[in-house]
């Protein structure tokens, strides 16, 4: 099933591409959508057609983040055509096609079995996001664009580098390497050491380039900053999604080999440098949308913090990533909304959000709610059972960080937020034609729904899939 | 076979001292092309019996690498009208150096490292990581944007040459996956030079520098 999940993306961005319209081309987007619900559907529903066996199948954590994956484009993608309606000036065949080629791309990410595919899978997702980034054809954009590819495309590098020194480890342990994932894992206690240490660091380097984490994460708040709100929010919900779940892949080869306490020391480093570089450039950030970047960076320093504690916490870290994609969906859309009523992204430029924008103001502060993981959202279930386990574990003062972490971004984004959302709209705002559709509004207010309803009560079948993905993840256990 | 193997990898890192030392995006650009017909073939003449699979791929990667990137990249200067690399970061005898010394300490770090057999005696680990560094150093201390392509190319010929010891345990369809994505990352990448060129008149990324805090 796991071909099917991109071969189809890939149909619907060739029929993008030739279709003729640019007013029909955008609703592609939701039908495509649609239809890759359907097949995430079948899929959990325990059909398999098994093509492209071994290299691509999904294992629990593909099955977690394809079907996260589907949800999260499938709200944004309505979203889509009221977007592009708006930017009516700007041809979006490129735009639609590739964003089509990157959602596969993403989607393939995730149901690769084999190291080499991956690579070649998650730099794809590089190249196809560049185009995207670049859709407001402005020097800013370009810089944006530039630093990108190029920081993304060397870190990835990296990564190939160590997918190199780990297929290295196999043959010099003394077994044959195929690079196929449930090979490696099972062969793992043969690898040899030094270089599965220096392939996994190089990988945890080159994804988490891609994943934004400290001290690799330059590029995002430019990206972020520039890049329209629909494209920031399949890049911070769904990309660095799937760079993590790459970084997971060696992980499990790691944590096989026994080697779990050196990958996890690892993780527990970036994740704590990722937490204080956000919350150093959060507080008085006077660009809304660079702000979501630095929430991005903090969050994905969660992921990994939740992963290098272990035990419960690995559960809450892939709690918190459908909670954290959720919620970034929301706040990049809003604040897409709110930069195209406004004309500009700087603070000082932007108040009364609630008055212009009834709606955005709303779930924009919501999302802000939802992101900093006040309770019932969400993000409190999962931030509050990594701290538990960091607590369980003994890890006091780790934990204690984490608070104090937590609660300076809190105040930090708080005061940008509330800038944004509270006073009077200025005049120069109020003469733009932009205001809240339904379109435009209806695709936050379901992602925020989720956001919600996972605070609330986790069906079970979702929590199985957790159960599942995490269980995989701590072997011997 | 190992000698053979050698020669063309001495070839490789006399390559990158070369591209350290010059200033002309030309040359360089060339010198990063010729390091690509040379990593043909070195993976030709890196198997005692070279099948099918190993001839196309050596072939594929030596005409992308050495034909067509190359010409991508030479189309692109051509089209901005520039010539040198002035006033890098780091000059050029300097930078000589660096990678002098980067190329040493990778001979001797190769040599702590457990290496198999066949790979012991061989340059292509200590050739690799050079590679890698010189890449590194040419994307650090280049103000032009061609030049930092050239530098992510050299990145990726230091990782192909990795390869080399792999080529039984990585499939055809990776092989060809990585090719596939260096072409269109620096096909993207001549793209984005055009507008930095168009926007800001010159292709220097010192103009990329109105977004920071």
């Amino acid at each position: 099933m796991a071909a099917w999940l991109v071969i189809v993306p890939l149909g619907f961005a060739a029929l993008a591409f030739a279709t003729r319209s640019e007013r029909v081309r955008p609703w592609l987007l939701p039908v495509a959508g649609v239809v890759q619900l359907g097949l995430v559907g079948l899929e959990l529903a325990g059909f398999d057609a098994g093509l492209g066996r071994p290299w691509l199948g999904l294992d629990p954590i593909g099955r977690l983040i394809s079907a996260y994956l589907a949800v999260l484009f499938f709200l944004c993608s309505v979203y889509a055509p009221a977007y592009l309606a708006q930017r009516a000036e700007r041809p979006n065949r490129v735009f639609c096609a590739v964003m089509l080629v990157f959602f596969a791309m993403m989607n393939l990410i995730a149901g690769v079995q084999h190291l080499g595919l991956l690579w070649v899978a998650v730099e794809a997702t590089t190249l196809a996001s560049g185009p995207l980034l670049y859709f407001n054809r402005n020097p800013r954009s370009i810089e944006a664009t530039w630093k990108y590819l190029l920081i993304g495309s060397v870190g990835i590098a990296l990564a190939l580098l160590g997918t190199f020194f780990v297929a290295y480890a196999a043959l010099a342990g003394g077994s044959s390497t195929s690079l196929l994932l449930p090979d490696m894992v099972a062969t793992a206690r043969q690898l040899s050491l030094p270089w599965l240490h220096s392939g996994f660091v190089l990988a945890l380097v080159g994804y988490g380039t891609k994943m934004g984490l400290a001290p690799m994460h330059t590029w995002k708040p430019d990206a972020y900053g520039e890049a329209p709100g629909l494209v920031g929010a399949l890049l911070a919900g769904g990309l660095t999604s799937c760079a993590f779940t790459a970084i997971l892949r060696f992980f499990q080869i790691c944590a096989a080999a026994g080697e779990a306490p050196f990958a996890r020391s690892l993780l527990l480093f970036l994740g704590l440098a990722s937490m204080v570089v956000a919350g150093a450039f959060m507080v008085r950030q006077g660009d809304y949308k660079r702000m979501l970047a630095y929430s991005s960076v903090e969050h994905m320093g969660i992921l990994a913090l939740g992963v290098a504690i272990g035990g419960a916490a690995v559960f809450g870290a892939l709690l918190h990533l459908l909670n954290n994609g959720f919620s970034k969906g929301v706040l990049f859309l809003s604040a897409g909304n709110i930069h195209r009523a406004f004309g500009s992204k700087r603070t000082g430029d932007v108040s009364g959000a609630a008055r212009l924008l009834p709606a955005s103001g709303a779930l924009f502060l919501a999302g802000f709610f939802a992101i900093t993981g006040t309770p019932p959202f969400g993000t409190f279930v999962s931030e509050f059972t990594i701290l538990t386990a960091m607590l369980q574990a003994g890890r006091y003062w780790i934990a204690g960080a984490f608070l104090s972490l937590l609660l300076l971004v809190f105040v930090g984004m708080g005061s940008t937020v509330l800038a944004v959302v509270q006073g009077d709209p200025p005049e120069r705002a109020q003469a733009t034609p932009y205001r809240d559709r339904w379109l435009s509004v209806a695709p936050i207010a379901a992602l925020l729904a989720l956001v919600l309803a996972l605070g609330l009560w986790i069906p079970a079948p979702v929590s199985e899939l957790l159960r599942a993905a995490a269980a995989s993840l701590e072997p011997g256990r | 076979m190992g000698e053979l193997l050698d020669l063309v990898l001495v070839g490789v890192l006399l390559l990158n001292f070369a591209l350290l030392g010059t200033s002309r995006l030309s040359a360089a650009i060339k010198f990063a092309g010729i390091q690509g017909v040379l990593l043909g073939v070195a993976l030709f003449v890196s198997h005692e019996q070279p099948g099918f699979r190993l001839i196309l791929l050596a072939v594929a990667s030596a005409a992308l690498k050495g034909g067509v990137i190359p010409a991508i990249l030479l189309r692109a200067m051509r089209n901005v009208s520039i010539r040198r690399e002035i006033e890098p970061f780091v000059g050029f005898t300097t930078s000589l150096l660096l990678g002098a010394l980067a190329t040493g300490l990778s001979l001797v770090f190769a040599r702590s490292l457990p290496l198999m057999a066949q790979h012991a005696g061989v340059l292509t680990v200590p050739a690799s990581l050079a590679t890698v560094l010189t890449g590194f150093l040419v994307l650090t201390t280049r103000r032009k944007a061609i030049t930092q392509v050239v530098g992510y190319l050299v990145l990726e010929n230091g990782i192909f040459v990795f390869g080399l010891t792999l080529v039984e345990a990585i499939p055809f369809l990776v092989e060809i996956g990585v090719l596939l994505d260096l072409f269109v990352a620096v096909f993207v990448m001549g793209i984005i030079m055009d507008h930095i060129h168009r926007e800001f008149s010159s292709l220097s990324t010192e103009h990329l520098t109105s977004l920071r805090e």
